[in-house]
């Protein structure tokens, strides 16, 4: 593994103020662009979506420089820009649909999520001090992340929509608790996989060229695969079940530098893959609409067939380059084009260009979480950045990819851009510990203070200085305990 | 609304996008083109002819502290699993070398010790002491028994790992 030279970090966060300015043009521009491309004036709540969106962004900035000084300037104004234009687009969605006499409240109720997104993540800064804590919590993580996994399946609870049984009917409003379970389980692997994955790494046969682990180290990746296999089966929802099993496989691989365990994790996965396709129709038909998306019969079936993805194949083939422009394209032809189709409405409407945009906006979050795992100097923190920038990541292939029919649709929601309330909720959560993290690992290291047990009479001191790798554990009081990989 | 401001709107807002892309990345430029990777796990046969190239082994070279006094500023690990790690060498800071986390200088190395060795000042003078290891601090070609007086030159063998002291 290769460690990067820390470098000095100015201080203050006057760049993020300034992104954050542009950001909010961006989604605040989208807003007005809708409106006047649509009623040709500007909208009349625009005034109040500026006023929500600003005093947010501000209440975050602020929370940051009072609670995290030192994190990461580009992860807020990113997260920002995406929900910001995320609020416009299914704004814009809003009108087709109200022109169409269909439900047109999407707008709304993402601006509400988004309030309560932030205000979460506002809470986690002020309230978790240190990452480090969340370690303590490895194995309640684990029952935590389990029961909101398989609670939808809780008779009663548990309701299902459009096949999935993946949501939670609770005070009137439905919610996917798995958003929130995948941040319980990033805890749960982080903190196991730092404490096992010495023995994880250890060396078995040889195949081919590649270093195999030892077979009685399978155990818990075969677990992991079976617990994605069982939501696979019995809540039928592929999107979970990937996420699962892919960000177990990833922090495995973080955690061991091993790449046969990524070719395990994939050969499962495909072996998983065929087995559920010939056993469950709702996956074979997936496959189906993949496959032969173009076929008569399969874009007609009903449920099950491939319209949807063709219609937004067809929005993106009629975006072009340059987009038909936002509040002039037809992006309520697809079904659920504010949420699992938001890449094509939004492909329809400002282009490949616009879209490349948007995706190098995720390429930066998932650069500044993967660079934040680098610069983090406990184990535990490492991993937990890293799964977290990979889940991010994960989510944009599998929607992008099923929107673009690279891979079989699924049902993830694209981050930040989607509408749904508990994606957002738990994505803003995500932002939220990055941060958190990213603050620790960017800190200059503390002065020079007495070490707490010297054995020799000369006081031995911490050494400070930027130039330090990661490796070379700075000795403080605070310090001692949370490097979990050299205990044998 | 007529047609050429919506167009202008269109492009306009494509561009905006973009500004913001190349701003966020402007301000992560520092660390994109600013950092220096080092690689910890070097190869055997990557690792062999760098210490080919230099010099014979200089025998431990104590400077007399009375003299023009010359101090060791850093601590370079010159051949071993974390060659190319620096670490400086400050007055009043002692630096303990082994694989407890603990330790300022963490090595990954089953020949060396929890606590290794440490590196500590004396009166402008720096000395290595051998903790106790199994397989012994070296200095030179000198297991050492006690603290011994080290100097810019001197070549330090902890486990698998070179260190050579540096001005």
């Amino acid at each position: 593994m290769a460690t990067v030279a820390a470098h000095e970090v100015r201080p203050g966060r006057g760049a993020e103020l300034g992104l954050l300015a542009l950001a909010l043009i961006v989604g605040i521009g989208a807003y007005a662009i809708v409106g006047l491309a649509t009623a040709g004036r500007l909208p009349a709540e625009l005034p109040r979506q500026a006023a929500v969106l600003t005093t947010l962004a501000v209440g975050m900035h602020v929370v940051l420089r009072w609670r995290a000084p030192w994190a990461d300037q580009v992860l807020l104004p990113a997260t920002v820009a995406l929900n910001g234009l995320g609020l416009a687009v299914i704004h814009r969605i809003d009108i087709a649909y109200a022109a169409r006499d269909k439900f047109a409240g999407f707008a709304d109720r993402q601006l509400g999520w988004t309030a309560l997104g932030m205000v979460f993540a506002a809470l986690v800064l002020i309230g978790l001090r240190d990452h480090r804590t969340l370690r303590r919590y490895t194995y309640t993580a684990m029952v935590v992340g389990l029961a909101l996994m398989v609670l939808p399946l809780v008779p009663g609870l548990g309701t299902e929509i459009n096949g999935a049984r993946i949501w939670i009917r609770l005070f009137g409003s439905s919610f996917q608790p798995a958003e929130v379970g995948k941040i319980a389980l990033a805890v749960f692997f982080a903190g196991y996989l730092v404490t096992n994955r010495e023995t994880l790494a250890l060396a078995g046969p040889k195949v081919l060229g590649l270093q195999l682990p030892r077979i009685r180290d399978l155990g818990p990746i075969l677990l992991a695969w079976l617990v994605s296999l069982a939501v696979l089966v019995f809540e039928r929802d592929l999107g979970t079940s990937l996420l699962f099993f892919g960000l177990f496989v990833a922090m495995l691989y973080l955690a061991t530098e091993r790449k046969s365990w990524v070719v395990i994790g994939l050969a499962l996965f495909a072996a998983g893959a065929t087995l559920a396709a010939s056993l469950f129709g709702h996956v074979a038909a997936r496959f189906t609409a993949w496959l032969h998306a173009f076929d008569n019969d399969v874009f007609n079936a009903s449920p099950g067939g491939s319209g949807q993805l063709v219609r937004g194949l067809f929005g993106l083939a009629s975006g072009g380059l340059f987009g038909t422009g936002l509040g002039q394209g037809r992006p309520d032809l697809v079904p659920f084009a504010e949420s699992d189709f938001i890449v094509a409405s939004i492909g329809e409407e400002l282009g490949l260009t616009g879209l490349m945009a948007i995706l190098v906006i995720y390429l930066v979050m998932t650069q500044r979480g993967l660079r934040t795992a680098i610069g983090v100097r406990d184990g535990f923190g490492k991993l937990f950045a890293g799964g977290m920038a990979f889940t991010v990541a994960f989510q944009c292939f599998v929607v992008v990819g099923g929107v673009t029919r690279l891979i079989p649709l699924t049902g993830l929601t694209m981050p930040f851009l989607a509408y749904g309330g508990s994606s957002l909720l738990a994505n803003w959560v995500i932002v939220a510990l990055l941060l958190r993290i990213s603050d620790s690992a960017r800190r200059p290291a503390p002065p020079a203070e007495q070490a707490p047990a010297a054995p020799e009479p000369d006081p031995g001191r911490t050494v400070t200085d930027d130039q330090l790798t990661e490796r070379i554990v700075v000795r403080t009081s605070t310090q001692g305990d949370d490097d979990g990989e050299g205990e044998r | 609304m007529s047609e050429l401001t919506i167009t202008l709107l269109r492009l306009g807002y494509l561009l905006l996008l973009w500004l913001f892309v190349l701003a966020a990345i402007s301000v992560l430029r520092r660390d994109l083109y600013g950092t220096r990777v080092v690689q910890r796990r070097m190869r055997a046969k990557a690792a062999e002819p760098a210490p080919a190239k230099r010099p014979e082994p200089r025998a431990p070279a104590p400077v007399p502290a009375a003299a023009e006094p010359v101090v060791a500023r850093r601590l370079v690990v010159t051949s071993g699993p974390l060659r190319g790690t620096t670490v400086p060498l400050t007055a009043g800071a002692a630096v303990m070398i082994g694989r407890a986390p603990s330790c300022t200088l963490v090595l990954d190395d089953d020949y060396s010790s929890q606590r290794h060795a440490r590196l500590y000042e004396h009166a402008g003078q720096w000395f290595v002491e051998d903790l106790g290891s199994t397989n012994g601090t070296f200095v030179g070609r000198e297991r050492i028994t006690e603290p011994t007086a080290v100097g810019p030159g001197s070549q330090l063998r902890v486990g698998q790992s070179t260190l050579e002291l540096q001005r």
